[in-house]
C-alpha cells in the first residue's frame, strides 16, 4: 500500500561531488583575455564583451550610462536605425548594460550568423559617434521615463537606500535627476567613449555552442584594436553613510502600500564572512522558505513577497532587506523583521532546518551549474572579481560544513537592529 | 526538434517525457486546464488564488515547499487567462520526492481555512503592488472591459477586483477543486535526466491511483464580432499621457495568428520596427511604444500602446498610428522585412528551447491545445506566412470598427 504520508528516500545534495565546468582561456593578439565555455545542445551563441567603463569612472553623474545607451546609436558609417536593423535582421539581440564598475556589449545570435554580426560589433567599440540628434531623443525619453518612475514607491525606496549606505557621491549611492539629463553633453560622451571602449579595458566572455571559427574570427575583428594599452585609473570613493538611521517618507499621499528597505554595510565577496553569510542569509530571507517569508508573508500576509540579499557589487556591499507592505501593516513588518534578527541572534538554527538550507542551496548550485550561459555567468563573477574556481570549491564546502554555532556568531556579529538603516516610502 | 514520449494512465492523466542527458536536473510541470477564462464572472480572480491555495498543504502533507527544498529543489507557477501551470525543478536523482508531491496536491487538498485567510492577504497585496499602486497599473482592466462584452477575457487573472478575492469562501475553494484539478484535466511532462520506462513506473505508483474526474467541457460565450469602434478616456494621476489601442486577432492555432505575430513583430518588434522608428525617432510623437498580444488561446488582442511625448497632442498621434497602419495594409512588405521578422522568430524558438524548463512547460502548453507535436513544426507556420498574407491580415485585422482605443490622460 503507498504511503504517501513519508517522504520518498532522497539523496542529500550535501553529498553531491559538485564539480565547475571549466572554462577554455585565450588571448587576442591586443592581449584582450577570452573566456570560452563551450557547451549547450542549441546551435547558440552568446558573447559579452566587458569594459572597465561603469559608473566608478565617471567625471559627472550618467555619462557611463549614457555612453553605454548610445553605443547602438552611430557611428560613421551607420544610422542607428541602420545597426538595428543589421542585428535584428540575424534574429540577434545585442544589449548593453552599465553597472558601476564595468559596462557591457552582449550578443545573444544563432551561431551560424556569426560571420555578419562581430564586424558591426567592432565597428561600434571602435566608431560610435553619439549623434547630437540620438542624444536629445535619448534626453527627452530617459526624463519621460524617469517621471513615471519617481510616482513609484518601489524605485524611490530602491535610490534612497543606497544613497544611506553609501553616501550620494559613491558610485553605488548615487542616482539620476531630471537635471544631470539635461546637462549631458555630446563631448563629454565621445571623450569618456574614447577613454573607457576604443582604448579601454574589456574582456570577453562566449557561451554556447562555440563554431571552430570564433576564436580566429574574433582576432579578426577586435585582436587588432587599440584595448588594454592605457592604464585604468585609480580611483577610490569614501563610503559616506549617513548618520540618521531611519526614514519614512510620503511620495505619493494616496498610496496603499508602502516600499521597506533595511540595509547595513557588509564587506565585499573576498571578506572570510562572506560566503557563511550566504547560509545565514538564506535562513533569514534569501528564499521562498525562509524565515521572513514563512513569517510575514506565509502567516500574516502583510505581503506578497519578502526577500534579503546581500548587494551584488564588487567593493564594500550591504545587507538588504527589501519588501512591499500593505500601508497599516508597514510597522508590523518592520518588527517581525527584527524580531527574526533577534532569533537569529539568541536561538541556534535547528539541524533539522539547517540541513533543508544547506540543501536547497546546494541544488540550486547544481541547477545553476546546468546550461552554458548560466557556467559563463559564474565564471565571469569570479574572473571580474579576481577569484578563481577555489572559490567555487571553497564556498561548496563552507556550505556543507558550517554548523549553526558558526551562524549564530555571525547573527551576532551582523544582525543588529541598530546597525541597520531603515526607510519606508509610500 | 524536441524528441518525447507520451503515454496516457487509465485515469485520463496525459505524461509526456523529454530526455536529456546532458543535465543533471529534472523537471516535473503540471498543467492544469483552466485558468481565468473559466471563472464565474461574480467570483473572479479565484483560478489564481487558487494557484496560492496549491502550496498551502495537500491531504498527507503538510507542506508543499519544504520536503521539496530538502531534496534540493525549487518550483513555482503562474496562472494566466487560459491554464495554470505548475513546475519544479529538482536534483534528477531526487525525482521521486516531486512525484510524490504534486501527485498528493493533484489527489486532494487539505482545504485549510488558515491557508485561504492568509492567502487571500497575500493575493491582495499581490493586486495592490502590481494594479493599483502603481502609474498605468489599470490600464488592463479598463481595455478588457472595453475589448471584450462577453467573453471572460474580459478580467485579468488578478480578477476584476479585490473584493472577489476577498470573498471567496473554502466551499468556492473545494468546489474548484473537484471540477479542475483531476487526472482527466491535467498534463504531466517530466523532462531532464530521466528514462521514460522509470517515468512511467513512478507516474502509475504515485498519480495511478488518483480518481479520473469528469472531464470539464469548456463551453464559454465566444466574442461576437465587434461592428463598431469603441472608445474610452480615462484621466488619473499620471505623469504622461498613454495611448492604448487593441483589434481582435484570430486564436492562436489559426493561420491568421502567425500572420498577427509577423505583423506586431513588423509594427514594434525592436529598435529597427516601423512605429519605433517612425514615431519615436522620426516623428518624436511617443516616447516609447510597443507593438504586442499576449499569445491568448481564443481570439485575443493585437496591441499598440505608448506614452506621450509631453505637449504632444494624442489625436495627432492617433493619427500617425493610423499612417502607418494604411501602409502595411496597402504596401507588401518587402522579402527582408518579412526575412527579418521570420529570422528573429526563428531565433527566439531557439533560445526558449535551452533549457529544460521552458521545453517542459511548451510541451505541456502545446499537448493543451491538441498536439505537443505542434512545438516541432511551429517554424514552419511561420516560414509559410508571404508578404501577401501581412496585407491581407492587417486589412482584416486593423478594421476601426474591429478597434478599441484608450486615451489614458494625464490629470
Amino acid at each position: 500500500m503507498l504511503n504517501r504520508k513519508i517522504q520518498p528516500t532522497i539523496i542529500d545534495a550535501v553529498s553531491f561531488d559538485l564539480k565547475l565546468r571549466t572554462c577554455e582561456q585565450y588571448q587576442l593578439d591586443n592581449t584582450v583575455p577570452v573566456y570560452s565555455m563551450n557547451a549547450g545542445t542549441q546551435d547558440v551563441l552568446m558573447i559579452e564583451w566587458v569594459f572597465k567603463a561603469g559608473n566608478w569612472f565617471e567625471q559627472k553623474n550618467i555619462i557611463a550610462g549614457t555612453t553605454n545607451f548610445l553605443l547602438k546609436n552611430g557611428t560613421s558609417d551607420k544610422t542607428a536605425f541602420q545597426i538595428n536593423d543589421h542585428f535584428e535582421f540575424y534574429g540577434a539581440y545585442l544589449n548593453r548594460t552599465c553597472y558601476n564598475e564595468t559596462a557591457s556589449i552582449t550578443l545573444h545570435c544563432l551561431s551560424k550568423h556569426i560571420n555578419e554580426l562581430l564586424p558591426v560589433v567592432a565597428e561600434l567599440i571602435c566608431d560610435s559617434i553619439f549623434p547630437e540628434e540620438e542624444l536629445s531623443t535619448y534626453q527627452q525619453n530617459q526624463k519621460q521615463k524617469l517621471s513615471v518612475n519617481l510616482k513609484k514607491c518601489d524605485f524611490i525606496a530602491n535610490r534612497l537606500i543606497d544613497e544611506y549606505v553609501y553616501g550620494f557621491h559613491h558610485p553605488y549611492g548615487k542616482y539620476t535627476s531630471t537635471i544631470d539629463y539635461d546637462q549631458l553633453k555630446r563631448d563629454e560622451l565621445i571623450a569618456f567613449f574614447k577613454r573607457f571602449y576604443a582604448e579601454g579595458h574589456c574582456t570577453i566572455f562566449t557561451a554556447g555552442k562555440i563554431p571552430s571559427n570564433l576564436q580566429s574570427q574574433l582576432n579578426k575583428y577586435f585582436g587588432s584594436l587599440p584595448l588594454q594599452k592605457r592604464a585604468i585609473p585609480h580611483i577610490e570613493y569614501n563610503l559616506q553613510s549617513a548618520q540618521e538611521k531611519k526614514y519614512q517618507i510620503i511620495n505619493d499621499a494616496n498610496g496603499v502600500q508602502g516600499a521597506i528597505r533595511i540595509a547595513r554595510p557588509f564587506p565585499n565577496k573576498h571578506h572570510p564572512d562572506y560566503p557563511k553569510t550566504q547560509i545565514l542569509n538564506n535562513v533569514f530571507g534569501g528564499f521562498f522558505g525562509s524565515r521572513l517569508m514563512s513569517n510575514i508573508r506565509e502567516d500574516k500576509g502583510y505581503t506578497y513577497g519578502i526577500h534579503s540579499y546581500i548587494q551584488n557589487h564588487m567593493g564594500e556591499t550591504a545587507w538588504m532587506i527589501s519588501t512591499e507592505a500593505g500601508r497599516d501593516v508597514c510597522e508590523a513588518t518592520i518588527s517581525e523583521v527584527y524580531k527574526e534578527m533577534e532569533i537569529l541572534r539568541n536561538e541556534l538554527i535547528d539541524e533539522d532546518e539547517l540541513s533543508l538550507v544547506k540543501n536547497y542551496m546546494l541544488g540550486s548550485v547544481l541547477g545553476d551549474l546546468d546550461g552554458p550561459f548560466q557556467l559563463i555567468a559564474r565564471w565571469k563573477n569570479y574572473v571580474l572579481n579576481n577569484l578563481d574556481e577555489q572559490y567555487f570549491y571553497n564556498s561548496v564546502q563552507i556550505i556543507k560544513s558550517t554548523g549553526s554555532e558558526e551562524l549564530n556568531e555571525l547573527a551576532k556579529k551582523y544582525l543588529n537592529p541598530e546597525d541597520f538603516y531603515e526607510l519606508t516610502v509610500i | 526538434m524536441i524528441e518525447y514520449n507520451r503515454f496516457t494512465l487509465d485515469n485520463g492523466l496525459t505524461v509526456l517525457v523529454h530526455e536529456d542527458t546532458a543535465t543533471p536536473m529534472a523537471v516535473v510541470n503540471v498543467l492544469y486546464d483552466v485558468g481565468a477564462r473559466d471563472e464565474h464572472p461574480e467570483k473572479t480572480g479565484f483560478a489564481h488564488l487558487f494557484e496560492h491555495l496549491m502550496f498551502g498543504g495537500s491531504i498527507n502533507i503538510a507542506d508543499y515547499d519544504e520536503p521539496l527544498q530538502r531534496a534540493g529543489g525549487d518550483n513555482n507557477a503562474y496562472t494566466t487567462n487560459d491554464l495554470t501551470n505548475y513546475y519544479c525543478q529538482l536534483p534528477a536523482q531526487n525525482i521521486e520526492t516531486a512525484f510524490w508531491l504534486e501527485s498528493d496536491r493533484m489527489l486532494s487538498l487539505a482545504f485549510s481555512e488558515k491557508s485561504l485567510a492568509v492567502q487571500q492577504k497575500v493575493v491582495c497585496e499581490e493586486f495592490r503592488e502590481h494594479y493599483i499602486n502603481k502609474p498605468y497599473g489599470d490600464v488592463w482592466k479598463h481595455m478588457r472591459t472595453l475589448a471584450y462584452t462577453v467573453h471572460p477575457y474580459q478580467w485579468m487573472t488578478i480578477g476584476k477586483e479585490l473584493s472577489h478575492v476577498e470573498n471567496a469562501h473554502i466551499d468556492d475553494v473545494k468546489q474548484f477543486f473537484f471540477k479542475h484539478y483531476r487526472p482527466v484535466n491535467a498534463i504531466l511532462v517530466v523532462a531532464g535526466n530521466v528514462k521514460t520506462e522509470e517515468i512511467k513506473r513512478l507516474a502509475e505508483k504515485w498519480f495511478g491511483p488518483i480518481p479520473m474526474g469528469d472531464k470539464y467541457i469548456r463551453c464559454l460565450p465566444q466574442e461576437p464580432v465587434q461592428d463598431q469602434a469603441r472608445r474610452l478616456t480615462i484621466e488619473a494621476e499620471v505623469p504622461l499621457d498613454a495611448f492604448v489601442k487593441t483589434w481582435h486577432m484570430d486564436a492562436r492555432l489559426n493561420k491568421g495568428y502567425y500572420a498577427s505575430d509577423l505583423i506586431t513583430e513588423i509594427l514594434g518588434g525592436g529598435a529597427s520596427s516601423r512605429l519605433y522608428q517612425a514615431l519615436v525617432k522620426e516623428q518624436k510623437l511617443f516616447s516609447n511604444l510597443d507593438c504586442y498580444h499576449f499569445g491568448s488561446l481564443d481570439a485575443g488582442l493585437l496591441t499598440i500602446e505608448g506614452k506621450l511625448v509631453k505637449g504632444v497632442d494624442i489625436n495627432k498621434a492617433e493619427l500617425a498610428i493610423a499612417e502607418q497602419i494604411s501602409h502595411i495594409q496597402e504596401h507588401p512588405v518587402s522579402i527582408a522585412e518579412l526575412t527579418k521578422v521570420k529570422n528573429k522568430t526563428e531565433s527566439v524558438i531557439a533560445f526558449e528551447d535551452m533549457s529544460i524548463m521552458s521545453r517542459a512547460s511548451s510541451l505541456a502548453m502545446y499537448e493543451l491545445m491538441g498536439d505537443a507535436s505542434l512545438m516541432n513544426t511551429e517554424l514552419e507556420k511561420y516560414q509559410e506566412i508571404n508578404p501577401q498574407d501581412i496585407v491581407d491580415y492587417s486589412k482584416r485585422i486593423f478594421r476601426e470598427s474591429n478597434s478599441n482605443t484608450l486615451h489614458y490622460l494625464a490629470k
